[in-house]
């Protein structure tokens, strides 16, 4: 037991890396933070154009949220940061994975997006016209307060998933808290770095998880 | 445009490439189903377990989901992999990616079976118990069947979503097809080997998309129709 402890909650060691393991998560942070309201908005814009769209536009949307559902973002992180150098397009691993996250997640928001425009009521486009409302001011004014309010449960799961796929960028060798992670434990010869980064993706992350766990349940609850 | 076919689409490329591409594919397809059948399994039976009256078992299973579903699919993988061997177990990459992801997958259908199975109106428990049905029996013919049928549309989101960590696997040297299609990359400075692997993602994964959007449909269309009624 104290061999276990020794190796999986080492204090020598944790005192020793965790300047390393605060910079890293600085860094998931900061990829969070810039991120996630990227993939927001691209994830609303193709929502808002698949509403406005005929036929043709829509269907093409279609295709492209599913596509970008279909590939792992480990796949898209990888064709941007090591596939596009080949025609001379060059990323850092910042930016790759900023990128690829925020593609993916442009077809997982912009399904929610578009779920959630569906579920408003004709009669509130018709009510707009009515009353005056061109087109655009109809959008933000009257159908998108509703849309949102219907999908914050599935948008704040999503935003947790958006958080939980930064890690990748460790494969892409960018600091981040599980790179930082790897990085002490070859210094510390103990798994303590590991640990103390899951803890500390447990202690930020777990909040916004139960939440959503909550909003889930009930809306089981509700069919 | 030469360029780009020459770089990511080169047809002599890929025909070098594509057995090795196809073992990993193999290796992808065998992951993701472990993951999805071990997933859906436990979740069921720590579902069905959570509406034990026991307290401590409750705690420790909701220990267990939270602890999955808050910790990021990667750093899950990493541990298992890199940390177990501390305390003596070594346990395969293979392994190590069917564990974590299904542990995940495990935890979010825990959580969605036991919502499902409350969401059965009291009434269906009390007219099975009228018949004079045990527990067990009232569990697995009356309640389970409905609960199911209200999970399965959020299940097959999560199901898809994890098995397209199968992927992660790469970083622990799993031979999955991203990996594999990689390294030939790096081998031979073309990148169409990962355009290969991508469009094999494609195939694998837009029929699903698909499936799951139209279950969701499918879904939604019931309870409409359900609403009229009332």
């Amino acid at each position: 037991m104290s061999d276990l402890l020794e190796n999986f909650a080492n204090w020598e060691s944790l005192q020793q890396i965790y300047p390393l393991l605060l910079q890293g998560l600085r860094l998931t942070i900061y990829l969070s933070v810039v991120t996630l309201p990227l993939a927001l908005a691209s994830g609303l814009c193709v929502a808002i154009l698949y509403s406005f769209g005929n036929r043709v536009a829509r269907i093409a949307l279609l295709v492209t949220i599913d596509a970008l559902r279909s590939f792992p973002v480990l796949v898209l992180l990888v064709l941007i940061y090591y596939g596009l150098p080949f025609v001379g397009i060059t990323f850092s691993g910042f930016w790759a994975t900023v990128v690829a996250i925020t593609l993916n997640n442009t077809g997982y928001f912009g399904e929610i997006f578009r779920a959630g425009l569906l579920s408003v009521p004709v009669g509130q486009y018709e009510a707009a016209a009515a009353l005056g409302l061109g087109r655009w001011h109809t959008m933000l004014l009257v159908v998108l307060p509703q849309a949102v309010r219907k999908v914050i449960a599935p948008l704040s799961g999503n935003a947790l998933e958006l958080v939980k796929t930064t890690p990748i960028a460790a494969l892409v060798a960018l600091p981040e808290l599980l790179r930082s992670a790897q990085v002490a434990q070859e210094q510390t010869y103990n798994p303590t770095p590991l640990m103390a980064a899951a803890a500390i993706y447990f202690i930020i992350l777990w909040p916004l998880s139960r939440w959503v766990s909550v909003l889930e349940f009930r809306a089981i609850a509700r069919r | 445009m030469n360029r780009i076919v020459a770089n990511y689409f080169n047809l002599s490329v890929m025909r070098d490439a594509l057995p090795d591409v196809l073992h990993g594919f193999g290796i992808t397809l065998l992951v993701s189903v472990c993951v999805i059948v071990l997933g859906l399994v436990v979740g069921l039976c720590l579902g069905v377990l959570r509406l034990t009256p026991l307290r401590p078992i409750r705690f420790a299973i909701a220990v267990y989901t939270d602890v999955f579903r808050t910790l990021p699919q990667l750093v899950i993988i990493i541990l298992l992999y890199f940390a177990l061997p501390y305390a003596n177990l070594t346990i395969s990459p293979f392994a190590t990616t069917v564990l974590a992801l299904g542990g995940v997958l495990s935890a979010f259908a825990a959580d969605i079976f036991y919502a499902a199975i409350l969401a059965v109106p009291q009434g269906q428990w009390d007219a099975a118990k009228a018949l004079g049905l045990k527990y067990p029996l009232i569990l697995a013919k009356v309640i389970l069947p409905q609960a199911v049928g209200l999970a399965i549309p959020l299940l097959t989101n999560r199901a898809i979503a994890i098995a397209k960590g199968t992927a992660l696997g790469s970083a622990v040297s799993l031979p999955e097809m991203l990996s594999t299609s990689q390294s030939i990359t790096a081998i031979i400075a073309n990148p169409s080997p990962i355009t290969l692997a991508a469009a094999f993602y494609l195939l694998l994964f837009i029929p699903l998309v698909i499936l799951s959007r139209r279950i969701e449909r499918h879904a939604h269309g019931e309870q409409h129709r359900a609403g009229a009624r009332r």
